[in-house]
């Protein structure tokens, strides 16, 4: 865009819906991710055993088995057939982000989402070069890569690097130098690509939008008829392509944002000043089309 | 003039699609190439991180073991620790333990095997003394206390499988010329690797006794040489265990101890004379 806009983004809904109403999701995104943080570190912290393990594995309340589908299928590709425990917490896993959108795991569970999320606003305010940008489909060529490596060497590939578990590992059960890959993905995506990390290259993150290519919670935009655009919801979405089709669809199309790539952040709902989107499920195609803008939003700064 | 007009793509969005894919693919294979070369160089174990009890061999452990760190989190006596990027140099996120800091407890519900949900560790392993995780290697013989004649001793009375896993062997002091030596000598079908002997070792700082991995520690067996007091030993023992020849009352030869018979009389006469002279 070459004429950007100088009010920061979500100012009018700020102005309008009062700050808590315009961060809503974001606050509830980082309290969910307190949370399952917390979960785990209950018992290394205050000796409360309800969750043990770490996003890789774990064991809830000494009966509940929960696997990432990812790192077992990297095994099952180096060629190891896990026992049924592990399966079965892959396929619950699995199942549970097949329904409520399988990048929900990238925007309210890993641990590196508050890391880019952080690069990215740096990113916005000091209205820096977007940088490299490889194509969004590189992250898929990269989910090969990793199956491929992981049967070429025998080993679980991406956990070798991966900052996610990486991060989380740490956090739960020693550091040592995996604060080096946080600093290393927040450096990327603040100074050599905007939105990279995530956007593009991650392989957990294009692996869950393959878990939940069908998946039951959407966004929609619903109320798109209101839409004025402020293009607030696009400099805020991490994955602003997915929009589009919904937002700026001809009569007739869907109003749903049916791509993958949506993480269900619900940060587009956040920031619209009027109220276009909302969540939904993937079967709710209705479109309002009576405008109902109820009170104009103010084109200055109210600072 | 088809000639002049090559420059023009006939498709450009087919060309700008082969273009972004070959790119893609060669930047990822790239980076696969980078992750190959971390995840081979992940594999190199260092001799002094144990593997938890039932853990696979160390290649097909990198294949198996998802990190969960359940394990660790099972063992009562906070001896498994997972790997920490940079410090350890076990592969990050694998369980492992030092011998020397917190040795294995050997456990007798084996905790850590049965918290582990892919089987990295090996449920069939059900009794502790059948665990491999490594071997005992009295490695020091200068310092050991007991190789210099002393009586230590204190690695072989913590080792839970005392006078099994090691023993103390006696041999001749030839320093002092009338002590005797008692040199600890592991045995490796007994030694699980528990490591509580690396643990005790008094000596400061390292151990003069350390377990190492079974690949490191031990040597295969010379199948292609015959071991003849072990092929000497009577596979049926009535056919060759005849009664021993020996003097004294249920043996044969009652009238001659040792054989000698004093007045030995041959059964048969010389010629007269001698013989050919």
């Amino acid at each position: 865009m070459s004429t950007r806009s100088n009010t920061p983004v979500g100012h009018e809904a700020v102005a309008l819906k009062g700050w808590f109403s315009a961060h809503r999701y974001l606050l509830l995104r980082r309290l969910s991710q307190v949370f399952f943080l917390g979960l785990f570190l209950l018992g290394p912290w205050f000796g409360i055993w309800w969750v043990k393990g770490n996003l890789a594995g774990s064991l809830t309340f000494d009966t509940l088995p929960l696997t990432d589908p990812f790192v077992l299928l990297q095994s099952l590709a180096a060629g190891h057939l896990p026992e049924l425990t592990a399966i079965v917490g892959a396929i619950i896993v699995a199942i549970a982000y097949a329904l409520i959108g399988g990048r929900v795991y990238c925007s309210w569970v890993c641990p590196i989402n508050p890391v880019t999320d952080a690069a990215s606003w740096l990113h916005r305010r000091f209205d820096l070069p977007k940088g490299w940008q490889p194509k969004r489909q590189t992250r898929f060529f990269m989910l090969a890569m990793v199956f491929v490596v992981s049967a070429a060497t025998g080993t679980i590939a991406w956990e070798v690097v991966n900052p996610v578990s990486m991060v989380y590992r740490g956090l739960i059960f020693g550091m040592g130098f995996a604060w080096a890959f946080v600093i290393g993905v927040f450096l990327f995506d603040l100074i050599l690509a905007r939105r990279g990390w995530c956007g593009h290259l991650c392989p957990v993150g294009a692996f869950y939008g393959l878990v939940g290519e069908r998946s039951v919670l959407r966004v929609s935009a619903t109320n798109r008829a209101a839409c004025d655009n402020c293009m607030d919801c696009f400099a805020v979405c991490p994955e602003n392509h997915v929009i589009s089709p919904a937002l700026k669809g001809k009569a007739g199309d869907t109003p749903l944002i049916l791509s993958p790539d949506c993480t269900n952040c619900g940060r587009c709902i956040d920031v619209c000043a009027v109220d276009v989107f909302a969540f939904t499920h993937r079967f709710d195609d209705r479109v309002n089309n009576t405008v109902t803008r109820a009170v104009d939003a103010p084109t200055e700064p109210a600072v | 003039m088809p000639a002049a007009t090559p420059m023009k793509p006939k498709n450009p969005d087919r060309r700008r699609f082969l273009t972004d894919t070959a790119r893609g693919a060669a930047g990822c294979a790239l980076a696969g190439m980078g992750l190959a070369w971390l995840a081979r160089d992940a594999r190199a174990l260092p001799a002094t991180a144990i593997r938890p009890p039932g853990a696979l061999a160390e290649d097909d452990f990198l294949s198996a073991c998802i990190r969960c760190g359940l394990c660790v989190r099972d063992c009562p006596y906070d001896t498994l620790k997972l790997a920490e990027l940079g410090d350890d140099g076990a592969a990050t996120g694998t369980p492992y333990f030092t011998a020397r800091d917190i040795p294995c407890e050997m456990c007798d519900d084996i905790p850590c095997v049965a918290a582990c949900p892919t089987g990295a560790l090996d449920k069939e392993l059900d009794l502790f003394d059948d665990a491999d995780m490594g071997v005992a290697v009295l490695i020091d013989l200068e310092n050991c206390l007991n190789a210099l004649g002393l009586r230590c001793d204190v690695c072989y009375r913590v080792c839970p499988l005392i006078d099994e896993a090691i023993t103390l062997e006696q041999s001749h002091n030839p320093r002092s010329g009338h002590h005797a030596i008692f040199m600890p000598t592991v045995h490796a079908d007994k030694c699980t690797g528990c490591g509580k002997c690396e643990k005790s070792c008094v000596l400061p700082n390292a151990s003069a006794i350390k377990v190492l991995p079974a690949r490191i520690a031990r040597a295969e067996a010379a199948d292609h040489y015959r071991l003849g007091w072990e092929e000497n030993q009577p596979i049926v023992d009535e056919l060759i265990d005849l009664p021993d020849r020996l003097p004294g009352p249920g043996t044969d030869n009652l009238q001659a101890p040792g054989g000698y018979v004093e007045e030995f009389k041959p059964t048969f006469k010389l010629p007269k004379g001698g013989v050919g002279q």
